[in-house]
């Protein structure tokens, strides 16, 4: 019960996708039946041409063709050859026919099919980029690449060729034995006999193999994995000086593979070749049944040809069908894994979520938060960003300060009772997410460029924006000159197909990228750690002359980079350990101190004599 | 990259050298060749049967040796049956040998390679033509040719049988065969191309994939999911046009090629019928006639396909030609592998015991792929047991030196001395025994930590590699796993963090017990739990060895006894950490920064 309602759910979740192309479909299948349908017409027309004409027997066709076509005057006069070649030129009619019916039905498949992959393919992109980010963080990318790619052809292989396959020989097998059956009620039964034979001889060997091949799969993963890992090692190997080492590795894993699968061509020979035979058989029965009904006179010469030629059209794709059918399973555990994504919820709205302004004051109220299975990474923090101002957060490692960025950016969202963050007064929970992010610019530590020209990343907030906006946003974030430096300037692609920015260029270029945002909250994430202290300051300075009224959250290392903001909040912890101004905090005790000391009123003496202090 | 799209003209060389590989295998290649011949006959042997039958039982309308005739035609299928098996048992055998020799060679010659090659060949790039290239290379030779010997094989044959039947109608239905050759040849030209765009198409997708995913934190915070979307849509939406206009060529070509195929059948009715009607020819013959006719064509489609096939092999042959005809870069001289032995086989009771003293005398240095130099008459004498730190910014090019002294490159011009002699008169593996190496991202293996570790040595014993662990604290991260040191690291390592994938690189080292330690930016991103064992774990390495260090840590920085400012390729200062502060260059805008933000960060972990 609960079994056909999962397969069910597949199926629905299949047809989720196809509808769009449901007329495609269709529309194939039916060119599909129509071509199948002609093409067993052509053994018929040789069938009538050999008894009518060559042995003279009355014509098996119904009376109007005859007539119309003067069938009987033809053949009683001299113009047999005339008859002959109206047979022939019936022949290629019908080929013809078919012909644009299998074109007409391939290319509504194509069409339909790609229709449907495509409408997947989009799918997963769209839903994976408005899976929360929490989603992201527990899953690793290779693997969703996998489930997006291999998993998706799988589908489309089964939708596109599979389905089809079966149907179009379930058709052609239902179709020729009805015209057998017409013909000859023994030979037929034959013929029925060895439909499931064929099939489930192949059906069996490949789901008997099937085993066989996943573990040469597997031999060709650890072959492949033990080729990269030493190419990605090359210098471990060299260091170590274990080239042989890893030749005899290797060799181990290449001559599995290879082994396995001569293994494997033993069985799928004998496979092929049982294959044959049965084939051969099936033919030599009908071929010698045949003859005797003919020489008995139960049927017509005619009618053994005709027989012979269905049988030998048959036998294929009843092969093919066996193999096809225990593939099919296949499918079912691609469509479970592609299910899953597009299972997981994306990040929703709540019902008339809010789009206030945001450049009011920002008020962290009572946070206290967890990420999923951990220990608590803030715990009862509480403070108030006024608009407009700059407010520095100073923390180590694992102190919490992105967490509280996290947060406000909503990329994780607060539960309930564990507190809220207001802007402006207005919960952001009740906000808009776009809304939210749309109006904060956030830099990250360690930015992520994509792969574009470096214009089209510093615009990618807004497409439509100009070179010399980009150029302006660029100057503030003092990348500008580096850029002009690249021989093809701004229109340098990034990333691994282009060259490749050092960490300091990568953190500016992100920068002007957010500037272009124009947002009235910015947050620098230690976003300026790879920048020298004199650029650091240099682009600082610019920021101030261009940023107008927007609030500016700064997280640092550097004392000469907090010293200059409104406010700073030390965080240690998870927990609020000192805030204050630059004056208040140096006149405390505290850790803020300590870094002034070590970072500020430190000369060069200072830097060397250094105490080993733990 | 190196990659060459398929040149026009005929590459005969690299054939040459890729043949050379199939000669292990002349007997099953005659076996298969010649099991194939004989199953051509009986394919062409087989529509006579029915010949037979009709013109002997049907047209006599006696039974008369039926059984023989059952007996013979049943015994024929059989022998085939036996053809196909062994012939196809053989192909195989020789594809996959064929597959493994091909990985082999090329894996083999990867392993001289220098690193010139592998900066300018991406490793995606290397393992494309180490695995895909050669299975398609033996694919081709055990299958596709012998393939095109089959359907020449049979359409000859077929020609000539239907020539003996009837010469004049067997020259009618000749006449088809080259339309269907051409129809082929034209449209598999075009579907191939359509299909290479597929592909390509296709690994943007992937492409996009990979960096929708990546990329999604960023993403969010720009709010541009949409704008990604759309451009993903255009490259879904020319998938979807290419993959459509391939399919709807072949749903051109295969009607075309069925309609020829009948029309060479309705020739034969035609024609064949009246040479019945005639008595020229029996029923029989007629009907032999029209399975040849139609039996002749997937042959034909058959070596048209082949050789569209041969043509886009050929590039696959020319790449692995082109990898296998690479120069090694560094090489031991014949004199020196004749007393030191090769990377293979080396001849260790002939080593020297290295002290580790490195000079550079006069180097000089460019890249072999840049035309500037990076070094030029450089002089440095590195006394045994001594400590270089290298420091610079993040692909300023710290890492030449140590290239040049663990010899992955050589000096253009000059010397490097190792105890005193050129470095190029010892070989090789003597040098690179002698060397421990810890890297940014360390390196691991698949397998178990106690492999893992073991590679520093492969001749130590559990307890050697126990006690390396333990000298670097790395026990501490094996107390963790759930099977200690033979728990699986996974692929790269990647069950272990960064920090711990470090320490166990450490103890790798520590076991090799080498005189030259190269540590290359190896505490970089470690958390700072691992941090205060890493630092102790490096001061037990480093003492009494010579060591290079790569922008580093200060604590250990400082007590270098040399340090080596880089910037742009170039070393730019030179001296001890007291020397260089008090210079304010370079070094002091580089340490101040570290300064800064590591004293924040002691502090902070300290409260």
């Amino acid at each position: 019960m609960d079994h056909t309602a999962k397969k069910l759910g597949k199926l629905q979740f299949v047809m989720g996708f196809l509808k769009g192309s449901m007329g495609l479909f269709l529309t194939s299948i039916l060119f599909s039946m129509f071509n199948t349908a002609l093409n067993t017409m052509t053994p018929q027309v040789i069938k009538v041409a050999v008894d009518s004409v060559l042995d003279h027997k009355p014509f098996a066709l119904p009376d109007f063709v005859i007539r119309l076509l003067h069938l009987d005057e033809l053949r009683a006069g001299h113009t047999v050859t005339w008859l002959l070649w109206l047979f022939a030129g019936a022949i290629l009619l019908i080929a013809l026919l078919a012909g644009i019916c299998s074109y007409l039905s391939r290319t509504a498949l194509a069409k339909g099919s790609e229709n449907f992959v495509k409408e997947m393919r989009d799918k997963l992109f769209s839903h994976i980029q408005r899976l929360p980010f929490c989603w992201h963080v527990r899953h690793q990318t290779g693997e969703i690449i996998q489930r997006c790619t291999s998993d998706v052809n799988v589908v489309r292989n089964f939708v596109a060729n599979q389905l089809m396959e079966v149907f179009r020989t379930v058709f052609l097998l239902v179709i020729s034995l009805v015209i057998m059956f017409h013909m000859d009620v023994g030979i037929s039964l034959i013929v029925l006999t060895f439909v499931p034979v064929v099939a489930a001889y192949s059906g069996i060997f490949y789901s008997r193999i099937a085993r066989k091949f996943r573990d040469a799969d597997v031999a060709e993963g650890i072959l492949s994995s033990t080729v990269q890992e030493n190419l990605t090692g090359v210098r471990v190997v060299r260091a170590f000086g274990r080239e042989r080492f890893e030749i005899d590795r290797f060799d181990e894993k290449n001559n599995r593979f290879a082994d396995l699968w001569i293994k494997l061509g033993n069985l799928l020979s004998i496979y092929w070749g049982t294959g044959d035979f049965i084939t051969g058989l099936q033919i030599l029965i009908v071929v010698v049944v045949g003859t005797i009904q003919t020489v008995q006179g139960n049927i017509t010469l005619g009618e053994f040809l005709a027989f012979v030629s269905y049988v030998s059209t048959l036998v294929w794709p009843l092969r093919e069908l066996g193999r096809i059918l225990s593939e099919m399973s296949k499918a079912g555990v691609s469509i479970e894994r592609i299910a899953y994504i597009l299972n997981a919820s994306e990040e929703q709205d709540s019902p008339g979520a809010l789009t206030p302004p945001m450049n009011g004051d920002i008020h962290f109220e009572h946070i206290n938060f967890t990420y999923e299975g951990q220990n608590p990474v803030l715990r009862d923090i509480d403070f108030t960003i006024p608009a407009g101002s700059t407010f520095a957060i100073l923390g180590g490692t694992g102190s919490g300060k992105s967490t509280l960025m996290h947060l406000l950016d909503r990329l994780y969202d607060l539960p309930p009772e564990c507190g809220r963050i207001t802007v402006g007064g207005v919960d952001i929970a009740k906000m808009k997410r776009d809304w939210v992010r749309q109006n904060i610019g956030l830099v990250l530590q360690e930015p992520f460029l994509f792969s574009k020209t470096i214009v089209d990343n510093i615009r990618v907030f807004r497409p439509q924006a100009s070179l010399s906006e980009v150029r302006n946003a660029a100057q503030i974030a003092c990348v500008d000159d580096a850029v002009q430096e690249f021989s093809e300037g701004y229109d340098t692609v990034v990333g691994e197909r282009g060259v490749t920015l050092s960490g300091g260029q990568k953190q500016r270029v992100a920068i002007a990228r957010m500037l272009m945002q124009k947002a009235p909250i910015m947050v620098f994430d230690d976003s300026l750690s790879a920048v020298d202290s004199e650029t650091d300051s240099q682009i600082r300075r610019a920021l101030r002359e261009s940023l107008g009224s927007s609030t500016v959250i700064l997280i640092s290392h550097r004392i000469t980079t907090l010293m200059q903001a409104n406010k700073i909040l030390v965080l240690d912890n998870g927990k609020i350990a000192q805030m204050g101004t630059h004056d208040e905090l140096v006149n405390q005790e505290g850790i803020y101190r300590s870094i002034y000391d070590i970072q500020l009123s430190s000369d060069d003496r200072s830097l060397l004599d250094e105490k080993e202090e733990k | 990259m190196a990659k060459k799209e398929k040149s026009a003209s005929f590459d005969y060389s690299s054939w040459k050298r890729i043949a050379s590989f199939l000669r292990p295998f002349k007997v099953p290649l005659i076996i298969v060749v010649t099991l194939n011949l004989l199953s051509t006959l009986v394919d062409i042997a087989l529509p006579l049967f029915q010949r037979y039958s009709i013109d002997h039982f049907i047209e006599a309308g006696s039974l008369q040796g039926l059984w023989e005739f059952i007996a013979l035609y049943a015994g024929t299928i059989a022998v085939q049956t036996l053809f196909v098996i062994i012939f196809c048992r053989q192909s195989m055998v020789v594809e996959m040998s064929l597959g493994r020799d091909l990985k082999r060679a090329c894996f083999v010659h990867l392993q001289k390679l220098s690193f010139s090659y592998y900066n300018v060949n991406s490793v995606g790039y290397l393992l494309a033509r180490v695995l895909s290239d050669t299975e398609r290379i033996a694919s081709l030779f055990a299958w596709s040719l012998v393939d095109i010997l089959w359907a020449l094989a049979y359409v000859l044959g077929v020609f000539a049988a239907m020539l003996a039947l009837n010469w004049r109608l067997a020259l009618i239905v000749m006449l088809v065969v080259p339309a269907i050759a051409l129809a082929t040849l034209y449209f598999q030209n075009k579907i191939l191309h359509w299909n290479r765009k597929v592909r390509k198409i296709n690994a943007q997708i992937t492409g996009a994939y990979n960096e929708g995913i990546t990329g999604a934190k960023t993403s969010k915070t720009l709010v541009i999911e949409e704008q990604n979307f759309e451009n993903f849509k255009e490259l879904t939406t020319g998938m979807r046009h290419a993959s459509v206009k391939a399919a709807r060529l072949s749903a051109v070509y295969i009607p075309i090629v069925m309609c020829l195929s009948s029309a060479a059948t309705a020739i034969v009715l035609a024609r064949g019928g009246y040479l019945v009607l005639e008595n020229v020819i029996l029923i029989g013959t007629l009907s032999a006639f029209t399975s040849y006719a139609i039996g002749i064509f997937e042959p034909i489609q058959q070596i048209a396909r082949t050789l569209a096939e041969v043509i886009s092999v050929q590039a696959n042959i020319e790449r692995v030609s082109g990898l296998l005809g690479e120069e090694e870069g560094i090489t031991d001289t014949p004199e020196v592998i004749e007393r030191y032995g090769d990377a293979f086989h080396p001849k260790e009771e002939n080593w020297e015991p290295l002290r580790g003293e490195i000079e550079f005398r006069d180097v000089s240095f460019r890249y072999p792929d840049g035309n500037e130099y990076v070094l030029e008459h450089f002089n440095l004498t590195i006394p045994a047991g001594t400590t270089v730190a290298i420091v610079g910014e993040t692909g300023a090019g710290k890492s030449t030196l140590v290239n040049l002294a663990c010899r992955f490159f050589e000096p253009t011009s000059g010397q490097i001395l190792i105890d005193g002699r050129d470095y190029r008169e010892r070989s090789q593996l003597w040098l690179h025994s002698n060397i421990g190496y810890v890297l940014q991202n360390p390196h691991l293996f698949s397998g178990t930590v106690m492999e893992n570790i073991r590679y520093g040595k492969l001749s130590a014993t559990d307890e050697e590699v126990m006690r390396a662990a333990e000298s670097v604290s790395a026990d501490t991260i094996v107390e963790h796993l759930e099977n200690g040191y033979y728990s699986d690291v996974g692929e790269g390592g990647d069950r272990l963090s960064t920090g711990e994938k470090q320490l166990v690189s450490f103890a790798r080292a520590v076991l090799a017990d080498p005189r030259i330690f190269v540590l290359d930016e190896a505490t970089s991103s470690i958390d700072t739990q691992t941090e205060q064992l890493i630092q102790d774990a490096i001061a037990h390495l480093l003492r009494g060895r010579t060591s290079f260090l790569i922008a580093h840590r200060l604590s250990t920085i400082r007590h270098a006894d040399v340090i080596l400012v880089v910037k742009d390729g170039k070393i730019i200062e030179r001296g001890t950490h007291e020397e260089l502060l008090h210079k304010r260059g370079y070094y002091h805008t580089l340490y101040s920064r570290q300064f800064e933000e590591e004293s924040a960060m002691r502090i902070l972990k300290s409260e």
